[in-house]
């Protein structure tokens, strides 16, 4: 292990508390930002001779707010004051900043980082990318690469997000339990989506996508935050549960394998068993909620030792559990997944058929139900779904899987001779 | 003379660890295990999972009260152990020092002689 890779994971792991904390000085995403880097800059310089401070993101946050506060000066000269307001608490000892850094205000400042990052007014894709970029530290370039577009174009939507969230303003009270609340909730979905993003890609194409460890990193940390909330813990579980089948989920040339064809002794049973505890800890609290069902979910498919022996009966409950929590079609269509397995393809073809106006179109709809439709015979009306799910397919593994399903019916109808 | 050596360290940057740094850290550890093993040195090693995965049962005035999360919040978290049966503190510490080599992290490893030790059933 070099030097600067002991650093460099301080610094990672520094990253979110100090940003969270310099933020809530200079009260500006990117002062806090140039502060911060600052500081990193220093830290590469005088650590190797001095060794690691004993608390990383306090030297760091020491570090950041005086280079930020020399810079205000410097601009000082050049233009008017900012309001005094603007900056805050810029008086402290570094005593007093030691104590605060055990305090109440560390769990807000992040809090108050990932929440900014998730702005109403932010497209899913914007909240992504700018959580990844400022709350994980990832380059613009890491960033770029993974949603497939060029690095200038992030920037720039990096730039706009940004922009947008400093004419919105960003709260600097200290929440009450309501708003905790609530920030949690937005947070925890942001989280969710940043996930999705790494996990939807499939591995073919983003091989090196950070994106689901950097979730489940974040999600950690929340959970660390919130020790008491089963929805964090719920959360958690789920990333957990599906990052564990990652070694699993593709085949040798890049084919998506799915759940009940995947090689399970290929998952990662380590990620599991933290996952079922955190589970039943969030059951203990008796508060139900959407990623703990899920969670649960994903749970039974992880316990069973094999796909034919995986509890549909409880799937099925515990999806219209969801459903009364969360109706969406989604959920229904991921319902009758379990529902197909117990009642047979009809009955999910039943269920899924008032989806048609809603989910026309999404890859999934059409993929089940050709599916459901080719086992029980209707060859015509499969092909046609599945055309339309290669059409909208966003990934070729995502096409290429339907593909196989064309393929081997066609085998099949020309066995049967038709 | 048993001692445990108690595996100390912050452990929002173990979790930052890739995969392929976990991997090659817990190879070099088992390294330094499996020679201590074979001289009949080593006992029963454990890796605790995070903190968030714990749970802390405490007295209560009624009942005893189940808290999510370790009692106190430290820098360092407790990660894991290990039980050597050792002739001196030396051979213990030289122990420690080789685990901290192959450790990447900036912990601590604490050398604490047991007074008491039952090992249990064998389990797996």
């Amino acid at each position: 292990m070099t030097e600067l890779a002991w650093i460099d994971l301080a610094l990672t792991s520094a990253r979110p508390q100090a940003m969270g904390a310099l933020l809530r000085y200079f009260r500006d995403l990117d002062m806090a930002e140039e502060a911060y880097q600052e500081a990193c800059l220093r830290a590469l310089k005088t650590w190797p001779d001095k060794g690691p401070p004993r608390d990383p993101a306090a030297w760091l946050i020491f570090v950041g707010r005086n280079s930020g506060i020399d810079q205000v000066r410097k601009r000082a000269r050049h233009q008017p004051l900012p309001p005094e307001e603007m900056l805050s608490d810029l008086e402290d000892t570094e005593g007093d900043l030691a104590d605060r850094l055990d305090g109440a205000h560390y769990r807000d400042d992040i809090l108050r980082l990932l929440f900014v990052c998730c702005h109403p007014d932010l497209p899913a894709t914007q909240q992504i990318a700018l959580a990844l970029r400022i709350v994980s530290g990832l380059s613009v370039r890491q960033i770029a690469r993974a949603f497939l577009v060029s690095e200038a174009a992030m920037e720039q939507r990096i730039t706009r997000a940004k922009a947008k969230i400093g004419a919105a303003g960003i709260g600097f009270e200290t929440p009450d339990a309501v708003a905790r609340a609530e920030r949690l909730g937005i947070v925890a979905a942001m989280i969710y989506l940043v996930f999705n993003e790494g996990y939807s890609a499939g591995v073919p194409e983003k091989a090196d996508t950070p994106f689901c460890a950097e979730a489940i990193r974040l999600s950690r940390l929340l959970l660390k935050l919130f020790p008491a909330e089963p929805e964090i813990m719920g959360l958690t579980a789920l990333l957990l549960i599906q990052h564990s089948r990652l070694d699993a989920r593709f085949d040798k040339e890049g084919q998506i394998v799915l759940l009940e064809d995947q090689d399970r002794s290929l998952w990662n049973r380590a990620l599991i068993e933290e996952a079922l505890v955190l589970i039943d800890k969030a059951l203990r609290h008796r508060a139900p909620g959407p990623f703990q069902i899920q969670a649960a979910i994903a749970a039974l498919h992880a316990r069973a030792p094999s796909a034919a022996e995986t509890d549909w009966l409880q799937i099925d409950l515990l999806y219209q559990g969801l459903e009364r929590l969360q109706p969406s079609p989604v959920v229904r269509l991921n319902r009758a997944v379990a529902v197909s397995k117990r009642e047979g393809p009809e009955a999910a073809l039943a269920l899924i058929e008032p989806l048609a106006d809603k989910l026309s179109g999404y890859f999934y709809f059409h993929g089940l139900r050709g599916g459901l439709l080719k086992q029980i015979g209707r060859y015509d009306e499969a092909r046609e779904a599945f055309d339309r799910a290669i059409a909208l397919a966003t990934t070729s593994a995502e096409a290429a899987h339907i593909r196989q399903h064309l393929d081997g019916m066609q085998r099949e109808l020309a066995e049967a001779g038709h | 003379m048993l001692y445990a050596v108690l595996c100390y360290d912050a452990e929002s940057e173990v979790n930052a660890w890739s995969k392929e740094l976990d991997a090659k850290v817990m190879a070099d550890l088992g390294a330094v295990n499996q020679r201590y093993a074979e001289a009949g040195k080593l006992g029963p090693v454990a890796r605790l999972m995070p903190t968030t995965a714990a749970v802390t049962v405490r007295k209560g005035a009624t009942d005893d009260i189940i808290m999510d999360g370790p009692f106190a919040e430290t820098k360092e978290q407790f990660l894991g152990f290990f039980v050597l049966d050792v002739e001196t503190l030396e051979e213990a510490i030289t122990f420690a020092r080789e685990l901290s080599a192959v450790n990447p992290a900036n912990g601590t490893y604490e050398v604490r002689p047991l007074q008491f030790f039952n090992p249990g059933v064998p389990i797996t």
